[in-house]
């Protein structure tokens, strides 16, 4: 078992219900991909995951732990295995590429050789092969504010890679790549899963995307889960009616010229639902 | 229709109503304080007064530069510049760890939040607070209480600095890491990161400019500090300036002061090329 949550509800501090009475596992291994219109609660679900935030109600069981009845050492160990990828990645933009990737195995380094690495890298070799996966490897001594936007972010998933966690959660990670890059980092994603045995958990915008690379999908609605199945039975119903508020699920190919479809916007003309369900489910 | 709209929307800076009236506040509550402090600057330039003003500075004139006092100043700017130096790096042991223990940005147990949250903000607060009773107390006063124990002296400026200046230094180094982008160092705290790992990967590459420039103008303080703590002993530059004010000596007086306009420059000088190095 590598996670379960049982009836977790969570509330944000401004009252806004984020998730309610949600229950999700996953076996070790799995690969799911969270589905569902922005506001659903997929990074406040993955926080959960990740145990970084607590939830009000419910039980949290990730990697044989019950993180919040863990003492402080047990919980920074349990944290340690646990990697994620931020949509934004919270790097500091003045550090070097090859120190932002390396700062993923900081839970499991004593602070001696994290300060030794800050003066050298303690790892060249491990952080180039890592950015290599990612066709980055050339950026390893770049400083990361001199990096593009999907450069940037595709380094936030390199350092979860070198991370070598035991659950890898992933909050969007390819939003700001083009689809072919979008589609190698993924797959970066997937074989790592695949290669460690690691269980990996993605909440990804484009649908496509999630069919293609994850077995089973979730799809998460005002906080609930909606519908938990395979892909191949994932139904373009159940797509127009996870996304009904937002005029049909996205994907990675570009909006069709003439239709100005705007995520988000209510009142999108049929027909751009329809033609985003036919490359969805094709 | 438009013209309609557009002459309804509003013409006038609806901030701008606000905007007088904090004005007009802001007056009425620093007049009092004017008054409360006999604030009454055009008495400076009563004839009376700039006679008296006129006669001190032009004792200042020339200033002194006979060898035996040159040695004699060389020595007291050494003095004064180990004393601020010796002081400064005393301060930032005391207020660099305690800077990390209080502030918010290394805090694991506020992540979730934890269930030892209250024990972390209890600790913090205890930090704060001493802190706090570290730089309530001026340094002199310390220096007037050292200077009794280990005799005159810059050991007791140093000392004296020491303890304000770690108050000092470590308030406004946990408000620099706060006031930062605080989420690389949370999410290494939440990929199981020590404190400290955290910082140096998280915090002090945003921040080492920030820090740096307040930690060589607290030394450019601790210079000036030290004039003052030598009027009562603490050796120095300042208790050269004590002798000859004492002895009227405008001249030597002059002297000293341009050896601080120098050591302000100096201090000056080292912030900027210390804020290029960590660009």
């Amino acid at each position: 078992m590598s996670f379960r949550l049982d009836a977790v509800g969570v509330v944000h501090p401004n009252g806004q219900r984020a998730l309610a009475a949600l229950s999700l596992a996953a076996m070790a291994g799995e690969r799911v991909a969270v589905i569902g219109p922005s506001g659903a609660g997929k990074t406040t679900l993955l926080r959960v995951l990740g145990a970084a935030l607590r939830p009000a109600e419910g039980d949290v069981r990730v990697l044989d732990a019950a993180p919040w009845d863990s003492s402080a050492g047990a919980l920074k160990a349990l944290r340690a295995r646990i990697g994620t990828v931020h949509q934004a990645p919270p790097i500091a933009p003045r550090l070097r590429v090859v120190t932002a990737v390396l700062s993923g195995r900081l839970g499991r380094w004593s602070t001696a050789r994290a300060l030794r690495s800050l003066l050298h890298p303690s790892d060249i070799e491990g952080a180039h092969e890592v950015l290599s996966r990612l066709a980055l490897e050339d950026r390893l001594f770049e400083r990361c504010d001199r990096l593009s936007g999907g450069q940037f972010q595709r380094v936030g998933v390199a350092r979860a890679l070198y991370q070598r966690p035991d659950l890898l959660l992933a909050d969007e990670p390819v939003s700001a790549l083009d689809p072919t890059l979008a589609d190698a980092t993924l797959g970066a994603l997937v074989a790592q899963g695949e290669a460690t045995g690691a269980t990996l958990v993605a909440s990804l915008h484009a649908v496509d995307l999630a069919l293609r690379w994850f077995p089973r999908i979730v799809g998460l609605r005002e906080g609930r889960v909606a519908f938990d199945r395979p892909a191949a039975e994932v139904t373009p119903a159940l797509l127009q009616a996870l996304y009904a508020s937002e005029g049909g699920p996205a994907t990675q190919a570009p909006p069709p010229p003439g239709s100005d479809a705007m995520p988000g916007l209510p009142g999108l003309p049929a027909a751009a639902d329809a033609r985003g369900l036919r490359s969805v489910c094709r | 229709m438009n013209t309609a709209t557009a002459s309804r929307a509003p013409r006038v800076d609806p901030q701008a109503r606000r905007r007088l009236a904090t004005t007009l506040a802001a007056l009425v509550v620093a007049w009092p304080m004017l008054v409360l402090s006999d604030f009454q600057p055009w008495r400076l330039f009563d004839r009376d007064s700039l006679a008296v003003l006129g006669g001190f500075l032009g004792a200042f004139l020339p200033p002194e530069t006979a060898p035996d006092f040159l040695r004699l100043l060389a020595r007291a700017t050494l003095e004064t510049l180990a004393m601020a130096t010796a002081g400064t790096a005393l301060a930032f042991a005391i207020g660099a760890p305690l800077a990390i223990l209080g502030t918010r940005a290394l805090s694991i147990s506020r992540i979730g939040p934890g269930p030892l949250r209250w024990r972390g903000a209890a600790l913090r607060q205890m930090v704060r607070s001493l802190l706090m009773v570290l730089r309530a107390i001026p340094e002199i006063v310390w220096a007037l209480l050292f200077v009794r124990a280990l005799g005159l002296g810059p050991a007791a400026g140093v000392l004296a600095l020491a303890i304000t200046y770690g108050g000092m230094l470590g308030k406004v180094y946990a408000e620099i890491l706060e006031s930062t982008d605080t989420r690389p160092a949370r999410a290494l705290l939440e990929g199981g990161g020590g404190r400290l790992a955290a910082l140096c990967y998280g915090l002090l590459p945003s921040t080492a400019q920030e820090l740096v420039s307040y930690t060589v103008y607290r030394w450019e303080c601790a210079v000036r500090a030290s004039v003052v703590m030598g009027f009562v002993g603490a050796g120095g530059l300042g208790q050269l300036m004590d002798q000859s004010m004492k002895m009227l000596n405008g001249g030597e007086a002059s002297s000293i002061l341009l050896v601080f306009l120098g050591l302000v420059l100096l201090a000056d000088l080292l912030s900027t090329f210390l804020r290029r190095l960590f660009a």
